[in-house]
């Protein structure tokens, strides 16, 4: 079997499982607790808020642990428009092709009055910062712009946009859920007022996962009760989760240059070896990507039927389809990529793993290669490019 | 729990009657490329008996079994029974579909009712 949906969610590391394992076996404590177990558990946590603090070259007084990827996105929203609200700024500013964690909130955010101008992503997946510096306004409380695309793996210029961010005077969040652990980051130099990470995309365990608040913003509650994270988010900390998180990301950022030349290289090929299929093309920027994203769109299939047959294949990755998403719409990333709906729906996404060998890659260039051929074979969209009825967009 | 039911694997997997025939006397396309699902079925009618039945789909592991499937179920009938096809029929031939596939039955429906159409329209114009 070769995993190759890292972007949907990594296997556990060796030492996120065995740290959780213990941590579950021996320190039950309440980190709120006195005695000596309660205090143990709290050690562990601020170890834990010490260790991810450092990857992304934080304060650990900057970190609030929360329940993952979604729950830190939309606490920072909230955070940034709670603070425009009372000074009478109601504009925001984002991409189109957020994850929906920050677009849904932003629709809840409309809602509630304030003004969202979504910056167009172009053909390559890449914001412009020239766009950027057009769109923010006396009014703008919040610039929020993915850190790297889970989709087709864009990675945007955030030192750029975040110098734009502090010049301006305007909050800037990034959801670097795809991007902490596998590419390095650093919150002060690249001016970044908060982000969002997730446990689960980088060998940790799921439903665990931090915001970054630089020092001085006033944090917004989503869940009030007890005092814990500072009392910005209530409830009895998930040690276990928060140790394993904090293991996996340690042991990433330190194989993380190592990790991406790998995974560079295999992307590489496989990039090489799947354009070779006819009227194929890679979505998004060829070199400003994550190490271990590809993706590609085929014309003439569609997405949910290449993965079924991948998945007996062994393969297991993951499409843009409309069929795979339960709407009748392909992924919102790739329309904003400008790519139309006949050749979003036909599109594949491969977030390889770092345990991926040279023979994996090959394997999985030939097995889409043929998949791709056989499914075209009886596709009457196919049929139709090829006798000329229709013209070829790729 | 699979997303699909054994019977629509392997429809999937092993599609009946998967091709063109080069002389069909009714030819149906329905869908669009813009929702995902295109299907086109060919079929082969004498004595109003539908002697051959083939099939192209652009779509979905559903839809792909949702063709394959109205394919076997119409094949060798009389074109008075084929024309009471519904989409249902083919969704519990298959033993289910996901609330959300049901449309890639319904599209099956379609396509062969398109198809007979254009069988009853070229009979008509001869
Ligand atoms: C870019 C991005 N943001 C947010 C999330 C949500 O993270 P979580 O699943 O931890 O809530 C994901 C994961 O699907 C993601 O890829
Ligand atoms: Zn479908």
């Amino acid at each position: 079997m070769i995993y190759a949906d890292n972007a949907a969610t990594t296997k556990m590391s060796r030492v996120a499982i065995d740290t959780m394992m213990e941590c579950m076996e021996k320190n039950y404590g309440n980190p709120s607790s006195l005695y000596s177990i309660g205090q143990e558990a709290k050690e562990i946590l601020e170890d834990a808020r010490k260790t991810v603090a450092e990857v992304i070259n934080a304060d650990p007084s900057e970190i609030y642990f929360t329940s993952g990827g979604s729950e830190a996105d939309n606490q920072a929203l909230l955070t940034a428009a709670r603070l425009g609200k009372q000074k009478g700024k109601m504009h925001i500013i984002s991409s189109a092709f957020e994850h929906h964690a920050i677009l849904h909130t932003l629709d809840r955010l409309e809602l509630e009055g304030f003004e969202i101008t979504l910056l167009d992503v172009h053909e390559d997946g890449l914001v412009r910062p020239e766009e950027l510096e057009k769109a923010i306004r006396d009014d703008t409380c919040l610039v929020t712009i993915m850190y790297a695309n889970n989709e087709i793996g864009t990675i945007q210029p955030i030192a750029e946009l975040g110098e734009i961010c502090r010049k301006k005077g305007v909050l800037f969040h990034t959801d670097a859920v795809q991007a902490v652990a596998h590419i390095p980051i650093d919150v002060k130099r690249e001016n970044i007022d908060m982000l969002s990470s997730s446990a689960h995309k980088y060998h940790g365990p799921k439903g665990v996962g931090f915001l970054y608040v630089r020092k001085g913003i006033r944090v917004a509650n989503l869940i009030e009760g007890g005092a814990q994270e500072q009392g910005k988010r209530a409830g009895t900390e998930n040690v276990a989760g928060i140790a394993a998180m904090a293991a996996a990301i340690k042991e990433m950022a330190s194989n993380m240059e190592e990790n991406a030349e790998k995974l560079k290289k295999h992307c590489d090929r496989l990039i090489e070896g799947l354009k070779e299929i006819p009227h194929s093309a890679l979505n998004g920027d060829p070199v400003k990507r994550l190490p271990g994203n590809v993706n590609f769109c085929f014309e003439g299939i569609e997405g949910e039927s290449l993965l079924l047959l991948l998945d007996d294949k062994g393969i297991e990755a993951s499409s843009g389809s409309a069929c795979t998403s339960g709407s009748l719409d392909p992924s919102h990333v790739l329309l904003a990529i400008g790519r139309i709906h006949d050749v979003a729906h036909g599109s594949l996404r491969l977030s390889i793993g770092e345990d991926l060998t040279d023979e994996d890659t090959e394997y999985i260039i030939s097995s889409v290669r043929d998949t791709v051929e056989y499914l075209r074979s009886f596709s009457p969209v196919w049929r139709d490019l090829m006798e000329g009825k229709k013209e070829f967009i790729l | 729990m699979a997303l699909y039911s054994e019977k629509v694997m392997d429809h999937f997997r092993n599609p009946r009657n998967v091709g063109v025939i080069e002389d069909a006397n009714g030819i149906g396309e329905v869908g669009n490329a813009k929702c995902g699902d295109i299907m086109k079925m060919y079929l082969k009618i004498e004595d109003d008996i539908i002697k051959d039945v083939k099939f192209e789909t652009f779509g979905c592991g559903s839809a792909i079994a949702s063709s394959s499937m109205a394919t076997e179920l119409i094949k060798g009938q009389p074109v008075s029974e084929a024309m009471k096809l519904t989409n249902k029929a083919v969704a519990e031939a298959l033993d289910g579909l996901p609330a959300y596939k049901m449309h890639c039955s319904v599209l099956a429906e379609e396509a062969i009712q398109s198809a007979l159409e254009d069988y009853r329209n070229r009979k008509e114009n001869k």
